[in-house]
């Protein structure tokens, strides 16, 4: 069982959280003016990526918030956690645990 | 009490405590300390199975958990009853207690005459793949020949009859240094790791004493004195540390991610006095900052025809029995081997008074030290011999062995008269924990073997599971892993062995039954047959002669092999890889698994506060998500159909009562609630008046409907929203998820309030005159409470919430209060409502009321692709609101084509005739297969107040085509209906919407 470091509560055991599939992706700020080429890329198109992908996850079991995290889908491993609403940060650095 | 094969003095079983078990009915003796196996061989038997496929005598191979041969059924607590029986323990591991009752297993009748014994001679047909190949054809066979043969033939011995009637724990744990074994490695490993004595170390050890191989070692010594001196010593050391937790009998079964290690401890089972309150077993979850692998290895056996008769053991195990248990395994012993590490055995075996003979496979020049020490014992030793077969069938009789040559040829063959062989290919790391962890495996050519390389975790392997062997370097192994530093003296070791795959012989390969896997019954030649065929891949070898696959995931077979697929395919073993290793390393019982979760505790029912008296008034139940919720009360001999037909009839004539506590509430809060609700939902929030409520729609940002239900705006920023059932924790996740991470700046907050407050709905013509006596600080006129409005006050005292809404069509109003006022209200309400025949209903008679007057349940008619315009639910979408979660996806190419399913209604031709739930819709019954659906039906009910049956369908253009007629799927074949509005029943007083 992996453990994840809430960045509110900090290492939790994986069963205390939620995945919320792919980070980053900004919903459109006017729908109405989007594509819906657009619109459908927003829906449904994720990068699906082998190595480091970020993602949104909440802590549902624990202090109930949502953050972003970078997690290796190879290893399995989380490089690191932040808050939502901050940059992605740079792959590999601020480490959580190796 | 008979122990002829019991040593008058030494071993490390307690004298003083003599015992006896029950082995297939006859007792055998023993004392603390032993194990089954241990008896039985001190009984002068080794007769301790019937191999699998075959139904072979077999006996003891191995003295350790990686027994593959004498597999037992043991009912722990037979005094106490059934329910306490589990099949395949191993014998070497069976810590003897008074009163264990233990079976062998794959025999019919008996162990010492078994009718399966035929398939021996039938083994041709049994060779590599022939489950694949056999049981393919002809089909007609499968119900009535394979599938028997195979249930019977599959898998090991008995399942239990019974549930386990016993109870077993768990428990987390965290710590700095996590010991995995607790022989010289481990050890030293454990005293080095909790020096600091802020450093929490576990050391688990699955046997039931610790000191691992030097348990079974009477020579060598540690700094002077015996090697178990040097054990007491460092446990007494660990004991006083308080930092140290010491675990024996607790197997690291499992390595998952983050050092996530899980363990399983025997707390029980060899007690002799356990109270019946005591968990049988406890499964540990352990967080490590570190672990410290010291699983010691396991040593392989020689490959020869008839390797596996009884008293052909493994040399180590010979020594463990002499040593440890003062057992005898026979009086005469061949020692046969590859490596140096069995001359001790034979030195053991010699010092205990057995005959001994050693046949070395090496050349005179290629062994070391250990040749001379035993000629200088007197033991015989042939170097450079073979082992071409073993004689005897329930016992081994005898060993032919013969020189082989220069070149590889047989000389002439002698046969050693013997009972008992101790047999030694050398040794095999047990890597089995390292490669869970995700470790890479590096082979190791000299040693012959796959070590620990690149780590995928902090971890760190010591001792023989990382490749080292002589006892003094162990030691030292251990120490450095744990932090630490140390140098002893130690006894050296016999190291160096050749490794071997096969045994040259010049019998004809095709017909030996050379056995490489004990347990799966795979020989040498089955792997052989399997690389002819084409198999190259071990990953693929082992799925087609199942070598490996047993309970004991090929301790001692996998590296045999490996081997052999490699020699046959000409390539180094490298290349053939290795198979991967998983959990858990030894069986664990489901027990332990499930811990306490079971019965009433494996998914906890949820119920209302109303559930006793619904209990009580003889409610039928059926579960709703987590919830039972009372389905229909039936009166003396009514079934559900009756039952449903008089509570629908009563609601509409005068009064029915109704238990919606389940309902999920949410309470939305703050000054920009409106706002929220106005984006999340399809509907425009603004204008809703305090004290008034609405029927809200929620879609998905892909536009399909997620949830509904009535919304009451409690104050200008406050809103009470309830949701189905079912949808209730998903609906508050979806909300909190726009709050936090699209919305953050709109200050709300949520809160679920299902449990807070109990629901009970009144609904039907006289709902109001039952209600209104009890009710205080409530003006019921219509102008100022109408339908779909909300108030507070009280209600038989108790503050509630009081909605007039009706999910019914009849006047109707659901009572809030705190949930554990609810069932004292409820009562109150009942008893009045006596003098309107009140009637108790559940949920079938409210899904039909609420498909007579056309009202939709989300999940029911919707299943994740319908839109609000499917549902004939449009008026509900805001066309002013610039924006809401879905809203753009409404007008997407598909979601505005022609041909979508639309909510119809359904009136079959006869009308008694209550079509399916779920059943197809067709415009022309005679049709060519496969046919052109049109849609489906999705709710369906004998309605009494309509006089007929209804249903709700989903169907293409549905709404396009009312009063046309269709076809639906009945089990019989089609059926008639006529499309129609999805609303049935005309009633005169409420309307749902506001
Ligand atoms: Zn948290």
């Amino acid at each position: 069982m992996l453990l994840i470091r809430c960045p509110y509560c900090g290492e939790r055991p994986e069963v205390e959280f939620h995945c919320g599939g792919e980070a980053h992706i900004a919903r459109p700020e006017t729908p109405t003016e989007t594509s819906d080429a657009d619109w459908a890329g927003f829906l449904y198109y994720r990068t699906n990526p082998r190595g480091v992908h970020a993602e949104r996850w909440v802590h549902n079991h624990g202090c109930g918030r949502w953050f972003n995290a970078l997690r290796d889908t190879v290893s399995d491993r989380f490089v690191t956690t932040y808050e939502m609403g901050t940059p992605r940060p740079e792959a590999g650095s601020d480490v959580t645990r190796a | 009490m008979n122990q002829p094969f019991r040593l008058a003095a030494g071993g490390r079983v307690d004298r003083s405590r003599p015992l006896t078990v029950t082995f297939n009915g006859r007792k055998l003796s023993g004392y603390r300390g032993d194990t089954i196996a241990s008896m039985l061989l001190a009984s002068g038997s080794h007769l301790a199975g019937r191999s699998f496929k075959y139904h072979r005598p077999r006996g003891i191979l191995s003295h350790g958990s990686d027994e593959p041969s004498a597999l037992l059924s043991v009912d722990w607590r037979a005094d106490r009853g059934p329910g306490y029986r589990d099949p395949n323990n191993r014998a070497t591991v069976v810590e003897a207690r008074e009163g264990l009752v233990a079976k062998t297993q794959n025999h019919w009748p008996s162990l010492e005459t078994d009718v399966g014994a035929v398939n021996d001679l039938l083994s041709p047909i049994f060779v590599a793949g022939f489950y694949y190949k056999t049981f393919m054809w002809p089909r007609k066979f499968w119900d009535k020949v394979y599938e028997p043969v195979i249930r019977r033939a599959a898998g090991l011995g008995e399942a239990p009859e019974v549930p386990d009637s016993d109870r077993y724990a768990n428990r987390h744990a965290h710590c700095d240094v996590l010991v995995v074994g607790a022989g010289p490695a481990g050890l030293s490993a454990a005293l080095a790791a909790s020096a600091d004595g802020s450093k929490r170390v576990i050391l688990a050890d699955e046997g039931f004493e610790l000191g691992g191989s030097l348990l079974n070692d009477a020579t060598s010594t540690i700094e002077g004195k015996p090697a178990m001196a040097w054990v007491e010593e460092t446990l007494a050391a660990l004991d006083a540390r308080e930092n140290v937790v010491v675990l024996p009998r607790t197997t690291v079964f499992g390595y998952y991610n983050h050092n996530h290690v899980a363990m399983v401890e025997r707390v029980a089972d060899h007690r002799d006095a356990a109270p019946e309150s005591l968990a049988r077993e406890r499964l540990w979850q352990v967080r490590a900052g570190e672990v410290i692998l010291a699983a010691g290895s396991h040593e392989r056996p020689l490959v020869f025809e008839n390797n596996d008769r009884p008293g052909i053991m493994l040399a180590d195990s010979v020594r463990a029995f002499i040593n440890r248990y003062a057992v005898l395994p026979g009086k005469e012993i061949v020692v046969a081997t590859s490596g140096a590490s069995a001359y001790r055995a034979a030195l053991d075996a010699k010092a205990a008074g057995m005959g001994v003979t050693l046949v070395d496979i090496r050349l005179e020049q290629d062994c070391g030290a250990e040749l001379a020490d035993a000629r200088a014992a007197g033991i015989t030793v042939k170097t450079g011999h073979t082992v071409i077969k073993s004689l005897g069938t329930k016992r081994v009789t005898g060993l032919v062995v013969a020189p082989l040559g220069n070149g590889g040829q047989i000389g002439d063959k002698t046969t050693l008269a013997c009972d008992c062989v101790g047999m030694s290919g050398g040794w095999t790391p047990s890597v089995h924990l390292f490669s869970q962890s995700r470790g890479k495996l590096a082979f190791d050519a000299e040693l012959d073997a796959f070590l620990p390389g690149q780590s995928a975790q902090a971890e760190r392997s010591a001792g023989a599971c990382h490749g080292v062997y002589d006892l003094a370097a162990v030691i030292a192994d251990g120490a450095k892993a744990g932090g630490g530093s140390v140098t002893v003296e130690a006894t050296p070791s016999y190291t160096g062995f050749q490794p071997v795959r096969v045994l040259p012989t010049d019998a004809d390969p095709s017909r030996v039954k050379a056995f490489i896997d004990f347990q799966n019954d795979v020989t040498a030649k089955d792997i052989k047959l399997a690389v002819r065929e084409g198999f190259q891949s071990i990953e693929h070898v082992k799925r087609y002669t199942t070598t490996g696959m047993a309970t004991d995931q090929g301790k001692t077979s996998n590296m045999n092999a490996l081997g052999l697929v490699a020699g046959t395919l000409g390539r180094e073993l490298p290349a053939v890889g290795t198979t991967t290793f998983r959990p858990p390393y030894t069986p664990v019982t489901f027990g332990a698994l499930v811990g306490p979760a079971r019965d009433d505790l494996f998914d906890p029912v949820r119920k209302t506060a109303i559930d006793p008296w619904a209990e009580k008034n003889g409610a039928v139940f059926e579960p709703v998500g987590l919830w039972r919720r009372a389905r229909y009360f039936p009166k003396d001999g009514e079934d559900m159909r009756a039952a449903v037909a008089r509570e629908t009839k009563a609601v509409r004539t005068s009064v029915g009562i109704f238990d919606a506590s389940t309902l999920g509430k949410i309470e939305i809060v703050g000054p920009d609630a409106a706002e929220f609700m106005n984006r999340i939902y399809t509907n425009a929030w603004t204008k809703l008046k305090p004290g008034r409520c609405r029927y809200g729609l929620m879609l998905r940002e892909d536009g399909f409907v997620y949830d509904d239900g009535v919304v009451a705006r409690l104050a200008e920023d406050r809103f009470h929203v309830t949701t189905t059932t079912g949808g209730a924790p998903r609906v508050l996740a979806h909300m909190e998820d726009y709050l936090q991470t699209e919305w953050p700046d709109l200050d709300v907050f949520l809160t679920s309030i299902t449990e807070q407050w109990a629901v009970i709905a009144l609904q039907g013509p006289n709902a109001r005159k039952l209600l209104e006596p009890f009710v205080t600080d409530v003006d019921f006129s219509d102008d100022v409470f109408p339908h779909m409005s909300v108030t507070s006050g009280f209600v038989c005292g108790v503050p509630c919430r009081l909605f007039r809404v009706s999910f019914t069509g009849e006047q109707g109003f659901e009572i809030n209060v705190p949930a554990d006022y609810a069932e004292s209200v409820w009562k109150t309400l009942y008893e009045a409502g006596q003098k309107y025949d009140i009637v108790p209903y559940g949920t079938e008679t409210m899904h039909v009321l609420r498909c007579e007057v056309g009202f939709i349940i989300v999940g029911q008619e919707t299943d994740g692709t319908a839109t609000p315009d499917d549902l004939g639910l449009s008026g509900l979408v805001s066309k002013v609101k610039p924006d809401f979660v879905g809203k753009r996806s409404l007008t997407r190419p598909d979601m505005v084509a022609s041909g979508r399913k639309q909510l119809v209604g359904l009136l079959t031709k006869n009308s008694d005739e209550v079509l399916d739930e779920g059943a197809q819709i067709v415009d022309d019954p005679a049709q060519p297969i496969p046919m052109k659906m049109l849609g489906h039906v999705t709710s369906s009910y004998a309605s009494s107040n309509c006089g007929r049956s209804i249903a709700m369908a989903m169907l293409a253009d549905g709404r396009s085509r009312i009063g046309e007629t269709v076809w639906v799927t009945t089990p019989q074949g089609f059926t008639e209906a006529t499309i129609s509005n999805a609303v049935f029943y005309d009633v005169k007083g409420e309307t749902a919407d506001a």
